[in-house]
């Protein structure tokens, strides 16, 4: 909303010395935010006059061009009295015209610095002005040519052209739809200075008497009141007063013509809405009513529009002539001919005019204020000033007879105890200043000795309907700056959860191995799940779609952190990093089967039954990790070479993390995209898989421009975490002495290492302490197809020194376990 | 060693003269000055005192000397060993030393040299930052609360006062799950989590409801330098006993002194949230010019204050929704966005920094949040 600050100033009598600083920052604080405050000819600089052309010589030029050579009058402006030499290159003005007259030392939009130069053969001291010249308006027709009346030469133009207006724009909020006014504006501004409100929609409007023109409104809920009037003899040649047309334009709206003009004005000023009809093209009475099956309207913006059964229209014989509170229709259009001006002015539903322009993404200044709610007392004194106005610039007759059908709804009487302010606020509010409050915003207040009072709201507020609503009025005019400082001091919580600890100490734990977190968006398609190499009826692309996605590329949430992750690897490795550590955790989420999700009322809490209904609708999301290593894991240097990542650098993340949070995880190889399917690890926690961790498939690298033999990890982290022991049991060791031996075991090649160490662990029985696989060695003296695996075993009792043919018995059990279960052979 | 000489002869022994003594003693006693390092000692050593050396010669002469002269003799030539042998324990412990001293500084290194083998870690701001909130609401006794992102529309929207035709739906552009009639979407704040935590716990006297909400929320914003369509929010709900404007005042000045230094504190503006009524706006003294010639702050931009966010008294219709009962507890909440507050905080100038990926943006960060 853009409210022109003189324009405040003449519905309120606010004191000469409050700056228009003092008044934003008083509406601020009474919630009316301030966005900005333009001035109308910011960007101009005088001298800046009116004047009176005296002479104008046309003189041909050589390039075929006719320059006038002029002469004018701009009083004493100019320092001397004397006329002022011009050269003008338009042509629609004539000696005696008024004219805007830049002198040397103004500024024009643009940094456009005037100053008396030699042009044409001829001293051209300052400029006669355009309109687009001046910057107030899009108008190339020529000179700003002013009437005759509009001031005497010299005097300054900006306040005759309204320049040194200053205009106010206010962001308002859905609840403030009255300030959507100059009315309502001006209200705040005296409930803030607590001066008088002069309310321009205090006027005698005529009996009503039904007879400016028919009026049948069929759903009186859509439209619970109409008022119509008819003016006749409009000259639709006049143009608009340069008052009306700069508030217009001022306020944001284009200036079109005098009818629309004033239609405009009235609604800035009160808020109302209002339509004007050729009332010689509307056929018989106008109705209101909810659109029929098939319908449709052309609207003012030429746009053909199917109407919806629950679009309301205005009508006449013809049918639908427009869109109720929204738009008007083409076939009613007033034009350059119209001379009869039917006036509506309506109070409609605000959810009906919201759907409608949802539906039909029309979003008007009308639509604005009626989706909001406007004063339903206001249809009949808005039409009544409309007329005014026609008659008074418009050369109008205003024809007899008032229209007014219905009438405004009952407003909610609320019974507030004149505490709560108080006690809402933690401001000290005695109960006089609450009823004294809320008769100053408008609201008819009856004590009663029980301490309540009964409120009925103004008209204009449709917004307050219950207790709470008053108290924020009452305390935003004590004003917000006064509520005191003071912490609440019960709280007594829990501290984080365990999963919480959990969750950062796994995320201290992978920037401790050199891991760099990434937050990336969580939109897929299906092209993201081609470039990791998953099959057609990968379980991964079923996701939960999005039905507005930003992008028709990625139109699902992700079932994999992998897409954004390797993205971002990419992006590093091009734009120049020899390594890249990512890791993230976020949301996955995969489609639940258990049907929408339910609406239920909001008058009383669902039920347990009914909450697990919804919690159960909702798609299954939990928590996943991923990590991609590529490229350099650790650096060359003077210390030597450095390593590349690897599929085992994936491992040892996710092993890490597991030993951070007291998790045994089992290792098993598996086939499985985006990974290699010879490198590819599934993680299990007690034979439950939670993800997988390996080197990435080479065309994955390739796809998402990784080096080769980059390594990632996916797993979930709920899992994870859920796993995680609990209380540690104290552990028990021995400090007897230790007793050590290697064994060197060949196998097939295929055989896992895994299984090998289980055997030998089975095998060893209970003196073994540990058992670390050191070496694995594939070569000349080993047969082909065989590797040879080295394990250290480490042998401790708990009561004594071991001796050697109780530690060899040990290891012997051990290898022949390795050998019946792996065939393993001793070296 | 020999035996005593009972059958000596007197001009023999007058070879072991006090003067070749002294001569002998004088001579290991200089080379063993003279020695400059261990080895040249120990040859030194082997020299002066071994089995083929002066003194031992001398001292092996003693026995065959008269009884009378053996005393003296003796006296003599153990003085002289023992001088010897003092001076060259004394020596040996000083090449030591020395011998130390030259291998550290043998030893020494550029301490210059790069040691950058193993890459550096670190976490994200918006996670670390996230749990820099986070940690100043538990050490004030509050909770944190989570949700899901994908959440049903009557969490997100109908318990909170926000109807199926309330304008502010608009406000807020969201995304729906396909299809719409599943009444899902991608949570516009979290919001939600509130209802959550009032619905599943409830409130009693011994038992109020004091959380702050991080997390992920998303808006069909067009993604630029200032605005994505996901973004964090961090919100906050005290339910309770006699809880007033007051005491969201409190906790908001709390917060942004904790977050932006001693002496920040905010100031509230009335607005519009369907979720709270009385509901204001919420403004910190910008932490950079604290209001002192906001004119030349870049931060504030001549404000003096940074817009932080939005917050209010609990509408009770929401109490309701969420079976909580409006006429004995009353609550406030607040909400702001975590990815604004740190493009203020650390003079951020676009938005999707956060959201590249790129290493140098997240470890120049360290360990400060």
């Amino acid at each position: 909303m853009k409210a022109p600050v003189s324009w405040i100033r003449e519905l309120v009598e606010l004191p000469a010395d409050v700056t228009t600083e003092a008044l934003t920052d008083r509406l601020t604080a009474l919630g009316l935010k301030l966005e900005g405050i333009q001035s109308a000819g910011a960007d101009l600089q005088g001298p800046l006059v009116v004047g009176k052309v005296l002479t104008k010589d046309p003189e041909p030029q050589k390039n075929g061009k006719v320059i006038n050579w002029c002469t004018v009058d701009v009083g004493d402006a100019n320092g001397t009295g004397e006329p002022q030499g011009i050269v003008c290159g338009a042509h629609n003005f004539e000696p005696g015209d008024l004219v805007v007259v830049v002198l040397p030392g103004g500024v024009l939009p643009g940094g456009f610095e005037i100053s008396a130069r030699k042009t044409y053969g001829h001293v051209s001291s300052g400029m006669i002005c355009s309109v687009s010249e001046l910057g107030i308006g899009e108008d190339h027709d020529g000179i700003l040519v002013l009437p005759a009346d509009a001031g005497r030469p010299g005097d300054d133009v900006f306040s005759l052209l309204g320049l040194d207006e200053e205009i106010i724009e206010f962001e308002i909020n859905p609840d403030r739809a009255y300030a959507l006014s100059l009315r309502g504006v001006a209200r705040e501004a005296a409930l803030g200075f607590g001066v008088p409100f002069l309310d321009p929609a205090e006027r005698e409007v005529p009996a009503v008497d039904g007879a400016a023109w028919q009026v049948d409104v069929e759903d009186t809920v859509g439209c619970p009141v109409f008022a119509a009037r008819l003016v006749s003899g409009f000259d639709p040649a006049r143009p608009t007063p340069e008052v009306i047309k700069q508030r217009v334009e001022q306020a944001g709206m284009r200036s079109i013509s005098l009818a629309v003009d004033i239609t405009n004005y009235v609604m800035l000023e009160l808020g109302q809405p209002i339509h004007g009809y050729d009332a010689d093209k509307v056929v018989g009475a106008l109705g209101v009513r909810r659109a029929r099956d098939g319908e449709r309207v052309t609207t003012l913006d030429d746009t053909d529009r199917e109407l919806s059964t629950e679009d309301l229209v205005i009508t006449d014989d013809s049918g639908p002539i427009g869109l109720a509170g929204v738009m008007g229709g083409a076939t009613t259009e007033m034009s350059e001919a119209t001379t009869r001006i039917l006036i509506e002015a309506a109070h409609w539903d605000a959810t009906s005019m919201f759907r409608t322009g949802k539906r039909h993404r029309l979003s008007s200044e009308a639509g604005k204020r009626n989706e909001r709610g406007v004063d339903p007392l206001l249809p009949g004194v808005a039409a009544d000033r409309v007329v005014e106005l026609l008659v008074e610039h418009g050369g109008a007759t205003a024809e007899p007879g008032f229209t007014l059908v219905g009438t405004a709804p009952q407003r909610p009487t609320i019974t507030i105890e004149t505490g709560l302010p108080a006690r809402l606020s933690g401001i000290d509010i005695s109960a006089m200043t609450t009823v004294e409050h809320l008769r100053a915003i408008g609201a008819t207040v009856t004590e009663h000795e029980s301490g309540a009072v009964e409120v009925v709201p103004p008209s204009w507020r449709p917004d307050v309907n219950e207790p709470y609503d008053l108290v924020e009025e009452v305390v935003r005019i004590v004003g917000y700056d006064q509520v005191p400082s003071i912490l609440p001091r019960r709280a007594t919580g829990r501290g984080l959860t365990r999963t919480q600890r959990l969750r950062r100490r796994i995320g201290r734990t992978l920037a401790g191995s050199g891991l760099v977190e990434v937050v990336s968006f969580p939109f897929v398609g299906e092209a993201s799940f081609d470039k990791l190499g998953l099959a057609a009826d990968d379980p991964l692309r079923t996701t939960v779609g999005l039905a507005n996605p930003l992008s028709s590329e990625e139109p699902s949430y992700t079932t994999t952190l992998l897409p954004g992750l390797l993205e971002a690897a990419g992006r590093n490795i091009g734009r120049g990093a020899t390594g890249v550590a990512l890791f993230e955790t976020g949301t996955v989420a995969f489609p639940s089967d258990s049907g929408p999700a339910p609406i239920y009322g909001v008058h009383t809490r669902p039920s347990e039954a009914e909450l697990e209904k919804l919690f159960e609708s909702l798609p299954i999301q939990p928590q996943h990790l991923a990590v991609v290593l590529a490229g350099e894991r650790t650096r060359p240097g003077w210390w030597g070479a450095g390593a590349d990542a690897a599929w085992s650098d994936a491992l040892a993340v996710v092993r890490r993390l597991a030993g951070e949070l007291g998790v045994t995880v089992q290792v098993t190889g598996a086939a499985r995209m985006p990974w290699h399917p010879g490198r590819c690890a599934v993680i299990s926690i007690d034979g439950v898989e939670i993800g997988h961790a390996g080197e990435l498939h080479p065309g994955v690298c390739t796809s998402f421009g990784l080096p080769k033999r980059s390594a990632a990890v996916e797993i979930d982290l709920d899992a994870l975490i859920a796993a995680s022991v609990d209380v540690t049991p104290g552990p028990v060791f021995s400090t007897m002495p230790l007793a050590k031996e290697d064994v060197a075991l060949v196998v097939d090649a295929a055989v896992p290492a895994a299984l090998v160490e289980a055997a030998l662990r089975e095998g060893a029985g209970e003196l073994l302490e540990s058992v670390r696989l050191f070496d694995v060695y594939v070569g000349e003296q080993i047969e082909e197809g065989r590797k040879s695996l080295a394990f250290a075993l480490r042998f401790r009792a708990p009561d004594r020194t071991l001796t050697d043919a109780e530690t060899g018995a040990a290891r012997d059990a051990a290898v022949a376990a390795a050998a019946e279960r792996t065939g393993a052979v001793q070296r | 060693m020999s035996g005593p000489n009972t059958d000596y002869d007197p001009v023999e022994v007058a070879a072991v003269s006090p003067a070749e003594v002294e001569a002998a003693r004088d001579a290991a006693l200089a080379a063993i000055a003279a020695a400059t390092d261990l080895e040249r000692l120990k040859v030194v050593r082997s020299e002066h005192t071994g089995d083929r050396s002066p003194l031992a010669l001398a001292n092996r002469e003693i026995g065959a000397l008269p009884p009378q002269a053996r005393k003296e003799a003796g006296q003599r030539i153990g003085q002289a060993r023992g001088a010897v042998n003092q001076a060259f324990g004394a020596r040996q412990a000083e090449l030591e030393v020395e011998h130390e001293a030259r291998i550290l500084v043998e030893e020494a290194v550029d301490v210059t040299l790069p040691t950058d083998r193993d890459p550096v870690g670190s976490r994200h701001p918006l996670t670390t930052g996230a749990e820099l909130i986070a940690d100043i609401f538990v050490a004030m006794g509050w909770e944190v609360a989570e949700g899901p992102v994908i959440e049903a529309e009557w969490l997100n929207f109908d318990a909170l006062n926000l109807g199926p035709d309330h304008p502010a739906r608009t406000m807020q552009d969201t995304f729906w799950t396909d299809p719409g009639e599943d009444h899902l979407v991608l949570r516009t704040h979290t919001s939600p989590v509130q209802a959550r935590t009032m619905l599943s716990r409830g409130v009693t006297d011994d038992a109020p409801i004091y959380v702050v909400c991080p997390g992920r929320v998303f808006r069909t914003d067009e993604y630029d330098a200032t605005h994505s369509p996901m973004f964090h929010q961090v919100e906050g709900l005290a339910i309770d006993k006699d809880i007033s404007m007051a005491h969201l005042k409190g906790t908001l000045d709390h917060f942004a002194s904790q977050m932006f230094g001693e002496g920040i504190t905010t100031r509230f503006r009335p607005s519009y949230f369907p979720f709270t009524e009385p509901s204001a706006e919420v403004d910190l003294v910008c932490f950079v010019c604290r209001g002192v010639n906001p004119e030349a702050c870049r931060t504030c931009r001549g404000e003096g204050w940074i817009e932080w966010g939005g917050c209010g008294i609990v509408n009770p219709r929401v109490l309701q929704a969420c079976g909580i009962d409006s006429s004995r507890y009353s609550g406030f909440a607040f909400g702001m966005g975590i990815d604004r507050t740190l493009m203020f905080r650390h003079g951020l100038e676009d938005l999707r920094t956060l959201f590249e990926g790129d290493v140098r943006f997240t470890t120049a960060f360290g360990s400060e949040l």
